[in-house]
């Protein structure tokens, strides 16, 4: 079996008094694909925050490759190349495509690397390119969500944590932005994908984690999970 | 004095004191845009600026730097170092640990620092004013029946280079690009691995730095200093900011530049004259509030999903 990545430990999460994470524990190896399920509320977000270290851990532990990063300041869990994209995108608005891709890589010293990578993304993704000095926020949901993705790509990281990346999206530019990240996962990066759309997040994944109110409930294979009665009860419909 | 003497005169005192403003505005605004934070202790940063780089002329005279242009230029560049790193110290002291606190009290805490700046200021030169002796010349040239000291000229360019160089830093390099990014989302930066804490210091030393370059600048022009000297130009400075959009830079730059325009044009209405150009100044401040409170570069946040 493959080396573990990224290893949450009865890791929990607290705003003000109430507990938004009462000590969850999970494992993601490299090169799977693993999502977090879950509805509204869940503590699904919070445990990204909470590995990316925007929200602090008040208890428990989270590893990388088996190295203790609670806690960390945000900037050197980036540098480790643990890469977390936000709910809701967050572009840079007022900064072109370009702009928002060079930042991506605040951290790389190395021009010339710089202008390599966002190549890369725009051979990635041919519509950024077409656009690479317009504002961030005159991009569509779709195209936004894409830069999102090719910010994500830009400091190389070793696994990319992803937030309702098909939140607000036509069902068609989903498929087209799950085709993507199924795409970068083939090239070698792990994916932590964070979903309320659990038909769409299951058929990506290998595996998967069932959170309600801060506990994991249920974890498994994508598609053991995806038959099961409970499951498709709650987050499948019909 | 004939109407275009009168318009080049005019002209020429505007654009210095235009640039006074705009060096100070860009301080106000860099700081706003990046903590949302109306520093007042910005003006007063303004007056150590320049009784630093006096004190540092001062020395420099008795060397063989001199103190004429070389020593200027000496002290100038060692005013905005020194300067520059006590306004990170006073935004690490006075500002960071309020930086999650409610907006007032990092406001309160700002009139604090401002206090204690003029305050000192005060004691050490007992209140009195200060001549700001140079070894420069009153040579000059004409433009008709305007005189103009190379002085001013040089004032002026070195205002304008400093302004350009800031534009540079701001939109060429991964820092400028950082500052800009930290002031529309926060948290996201930290996310793109940007190390914000590091970046709002950085902003704090160019910011306090233009303004002692500032400082400096008006004791060379007007030839002395007072420790209540930041007063009035901090109000006319937030009033440049606001003008031209608070937290945009290019704002600051132009809204400094207009307001010293509008104010040395404006001592030549009719009835009005000198004694009225702050009223003139806070009249337009009243006009941009009312029709187009974004200021002139300002625009309506775009929202899209």
């Amino acid at each position: 079996m493959s080396e573990v990545v990224l290893s949450l430990k009865n890791l929990e999460t607290r705003y003000g008094q109430i507990y938004a994470l009462k000590g969850i524990s999970l494992d993601i190896r490299e090169g799977e694909i693993v999502t977090l399920l879950g509805s509204n509320g869940a503590g699904k977000s919070t445990t990204l925050k909470t590995i990316s270290s925007l929200v602090p851990a008040c208890g428990g532990k989270v590893e990388f490759y088996g190295k203790d990063i609670t806690n960390a300041p945000p900037h050197s869990i980036v540098e480790m190349g643990v890469i977390h994209v936000p709910e809701g995108r967050r572009i840079f608005k007022e900064l072109n495509v370009t702009e928002n891709l060079e930042l991506a890589s605040f951290t790389l010293k190395d021009d010339a690397e710089r202008k390599r990578r966002i190549e890369n993304v725009f051979e990635l993704f041919p519509v950024l390119a077409e656009r690479r000095k317009q504002m961030g926020g005159l991009l569509s949901g779709g195209e936004q969500q894409m830069l999102a993705i090719g910010r994500a790509l830009m400091p190389d990281p070793k696994i990319v944590l992803l937030d309702e990346p098909s939140m607000g999206l036509a069902p068609i530019i989903v498929q087209g932005i799950m085709d993507i990240i199924k795409t970068i996962n083939d090239r070698g990066t792990t994916i932590l994908l964070v979903e309320q759309n659990a038909k769409v997040a299951l058929k990506l994944a290998d595996r998967g984690y069932v959170l309600e109110t801060g506990e994991i409930v249920m974890e498994g294979d994508a598609d053991k999970l995806s038959k099961d009665d409970s499951i498709v009860k709650a987050y499948l419909g019909h | 004095m004939s109407l275009q003497e009168i318009v080049i005169q005019q002209l020429f005192n505007g654009l210095l004191l235009g640039s006074f403003y705009g060096l100070v505005a860009l301080g106000y605004s860099m700081v706003y845009g990046i903590i949302r934070l109306l520093n007042f202790a910005h003006a007063d940063i303004y007056m150590v600026g320049g009784f630093c780089s006096l004190s540092l002329l001062t020395f420099f005279g008795g060397t063989f730097i001199g103190n004429g242009w070389l020593g200027i230029i000496v002290s100038m560049f060692i005013t905005m170092i020194i300067v520059g790193l006590l306004g990170v110290v006073i935004e690490r002291v006075a500002y960071k640990p309020l930086r999650e606190a409610p907006r007032l009290s990092l406001l309160i805490s700002a009139l604090g620092v401002s206090m204690i700046l003029y305050n000192s200021a005060m004691v050490v030169t007992s209140g009195e004013y200060r001549p700001y002796k140079t070894g420069l010349s009153y040579e000059g040239f004409s433009i008709g029946s305007v005189f103009i000291t190379h002085t001013q000229a040089i004032l002026i360019v070195a205002a304008v280079i400093l302004m350009l160089i800031l534009h540079l830093f701001i939109t060429r390099t991964m820092y400028g690009k950082a500052m800009r990014a930290i002031s529309m989302d926060r948290d996201c930066c930290r996310l793109m691995g940007v190390n914000v804490n590091k970046i709002i210091a950085l902003t704090f030393f160019v910011g306090t730095a233009l303004a002692a370059s500032a400082g400096m600048m008006a004791g060379v022009y007007y030839g002395s200093l007072h420790f209540y000297m930041g007063f009035v130009i901090g109000i006319k400075a937030f009033t440049a900011a606001v003008i031209g959009g608070i937290g945009i830079i290019p704002g600051a730059m132009l809204g400094g530049l207009m307001l010293g325009l509008l104010e040395s044009f404006g001592t030549q209405i009719p009835f009005i004259g000198s004694a009225w150009k702050d009223v003139f100044s806070f009249i337009i401040l009243i006009l941009i509030l009312i029709f187009k409170p974004t200021g002139l570069l300002g625009k309506k946040e775009s929202e899209r999903m």
